[in-house]
């Protein structure tokens, strides 16, 4: 007689609980050292739901479906010349900023939740986190696949991994991910999987994709396409195991509120780039910065925390200067760039006049007033042939690593935003009120930050002089710099039929 | 709070003042100038005379900005982390109390950035 056919749960069942069993030669804790200490308690790991309830083998025809259709697409985008379809070559900054800020954190989170899925004493929650792990690793390369057409025509585009480990701007991302890593395995997956990928995912992920959709992009959309089942995945793993901590112990809720309070601020600084990408790089932009903090962090987000009030969880410590901070971020960002565009590995620019207007509508009440002004004059300045840029190095936050851009944006937006704390006799500064907060949580961590600037001046990165250390970067020569001094604005130009450029920037 | 651990916690310091040859590393800013975007880092030896900052590294930088030449550094407004101070010039940095990693800030009133925007 023929076997009977499993129903799906009972699948599930044997294929994920049906894998663990209680150690008699070693102790439980021998063989899963890592999560207790850091207070996290769990009295029945057969509590862990899995909503989507996906075991090994089905994970295995879904992914394979997936990866089929996304090379195809690659492929005809190959074939097809996709590149020249582009609404503009200055589009391919966002794509470079991509590939050497994101996809490494992608590659550290499968690190991560590989750790997890080896970890957690819960069966169930360690087959999620080896899918999560996969699903990452896989992210990661459809990424470098996806991009890799891009690099044969392209600059910028060619050692993002190991730009990750030493750029200025790159270091933003990596001590994010490293800061996680380096926690234990409940802080890990909070951080990760609730903080930056429940609650702040859809603002990377959607401008970026929809992003890449707007400007003919249809490689980059595909692959993101490709990534999204994951990442509801992801996101219901994320919102799971919170909840789960939560019900399991009440002495585990003070311990998950700081975990939260800490990596929303840590994720949110990491977004601060992508609101540049989005506000700036992109050039047709689907909605600005501010409009989808507000749908996605201020609505969503506000639904999110209410929600989870019953187990008395409460809003991220910091959430409303975050909302403050939604009309000033990206021109400050960007504003960086440009004054540093000679040490960049994607290229910069002012915004067209049309740009620049689009600004003025999305931001009344502050592009016109704080922002528009330096960037006229960069303009100007570049079409007198007097502009340079800022030969210098900036002071860094200690724990988000970003220049201390930032401005009190409640009182006084034109006033830097300068914090600073002692410990064991050194200062240490930090950009914002919750970047100072982490640090005292936790000041043995982040005194042991690589600080960019600071390892440049100990002598670590290749040389005293700014060409020394880009070269030490990678960075090629035709990498940075004005987007109408390069070779991707001469290449695109020649591809559309237009022998001249169309506009000239600065000798620099 | 201390950190939570496994086991124990190395005791490690990055940016220790050894670490940077002899120099200690100061950040200046100039208030109202926001094309700096930030204030600025510079390792600078501890027995460097006050004056040297003001005639020599100060302008290294911050003669970027168009109003640069028209300070007057008599009428300057200093603030050393966080608390107004009047530089001694003859004097050190460290005998003015300019210490690894503080923050010196300077005013300079009646320039307020191009066309008064503060940038």
């Amino acid at each position: 007689m023929a076997a009977k056919k499993l129903n799906m749960r009972k699948r599930y069942e044997l294929l994920t609980r049906g894998i663990g069993w209680e150690t008699s030669y070693q102790k439980m804790d021998d063989v899963f050292p890592y999560d207790t200490f850091e207070g996290i308690k769990i009295t029945d790991w057969d509590k862990w739901e899995d909503p989507f309830r996906l075991t090994m083998d089905a994970y295995w025809k879904f992914q394979a479906e997936k990866e089929k259709k996304l090379y195809a697409i690659i492929d005809s985008f190959a074939q097809n010349n996709g590149q020249t379809n582009l609404a503009d070559a200055s589009y391919l900054s966002a794509i470079k900023l991509f590939i050497t800020g994101v996809t490494p954190l992608e590659y550290a989170a499968h690190h991560g939740f590989a750790h997890l899925g080896r970890h957690f004493r819960g069966e169930g929650a360690r087959v999620a986190c080896q899918m999560q792990a996969i699903d990452e690793l896989r992210h990661a390369q459809t990424q470098i696949h996806t991009i890799s057409h891009y690099n044969k025509h392209f600059t910028g585009l060619h050692d993002p991994f190991y730009q990750s480990d030493r750029v200025w701007y790159l270091s933003v991302p990596k001590s994010f991910g490293e800061d996680a890593l380096s926690a234990g395995p409940f802080e890990f997956i909070t951080s990760i999987s609730f903080a930056f990928e429940y609650v702040l995912t859809n603002l990377l992920f959607v401008p970026f994709m929809s992003g890449a959709a707007y400007n003919g992009d249809m490689a980059t959309t595909t692959f993101g396409f490709s990534a999204q089942s994951d990442e509801s995945r992801h996101m219901t793993l994320g919102l799971e195991i919170i909840k789960f901590m939560l019900e399991q112990h009440e002495d585990n809720l003070p311990i998950i509120q700081g975990w939260i309070d800490k990596h929303f601020w840590r994720a949110y600084r990491v977004l601060a780039l992508v609101s540049a990408m989005q506000d700036y790089m992109l050039t047709n932009t689907p909605m600005s910065w501010k409009e989808a903090w507000d749908i996605y962090f201020v609505e969503n987000g506000g639904a999110l925390f209410e929600d989870l009030g019953r187990y008395g969880l409460k809003m991220p410590k910091h959430h409303e200067l975050a909302t403050a901070e939604a009309e000033h971020l990206s021109h400050q960002v960007w504003s960086v760039f440009c004054a540093l565009g000679n040490a960049t590995g994607f290229h910069t620019f002012e915004p067209s006049d049309e740009k620049m207007d689009w600004l003025s509508e999305k931001y009344p009440n502050t592009f016109d007033k704080y922002y528009r002004p330096r960037f006229e004059h960069w303009k100007k300045q570049k079409e007198d042939g007097t502009f340079e840029y800022l030969a210098s190095l900036p002071q860094l936050c200690q724990v988000c690593q970003i220049p201390m851009i930032f401005t009190e944006v409640k009182t006084d937006p034109m006033q830097l935003s300068f914090r600073n704390t002692k410990f064991k006799g050194d200062n240490y500064h930090f950009c914002s009120d919750g970047c100072k907060d982490i640090f005292e949580n936790e000041p043995e961590k982040y005194v042991q930050a690589w600080l960019p600037v600071h390892q440049i001046f100990q002598g670590n990165c290749g040389g005293a002089t700014i060409p020394e250390v880009l070269k030490w970067y990678k960075f090629e020569p035709e990498d940075g710099g004005d987007y109408f001094d390069s070779q991707d604005f001469r290449r695109w130009q020649e591809w559309h039929g237009k022998d001249e450029p169309a506009k000239t920037g600065s000798d620099n | 709070m201390a950190i939570v651990a496994k086991d124990g916690y190395i005791d490690f310091v990055r940016d220790k003042v050894e670490n940077f040859h002899g120099n200690q590393l100061v950040l200046v800013s100039w208030d109202d100038h926001l094309l700096f975007c930030a204030a600025q880092a510079f390792p600078l030896p501890p027995e460097m005379p006050f004056a040297a900052l003001v005639s020599e590294v100060i302008p290294s930088v911050f003669n970027w900005h168009d109003e640069f030449k028209d300070i007057d550094w008599a009428k300057t407004q200093w603030n050393l982390d966080g608390e107004a101070f009047s530089p001694d010039m003859d004097k050190s940095l460290a005998e003015n109390g300019v210490e690894h990693k503080s923050l010196i800030r300077f005013k300079t009133p009646g320039l307020t950035g191009l066309n008064g925007t503060r940038i």
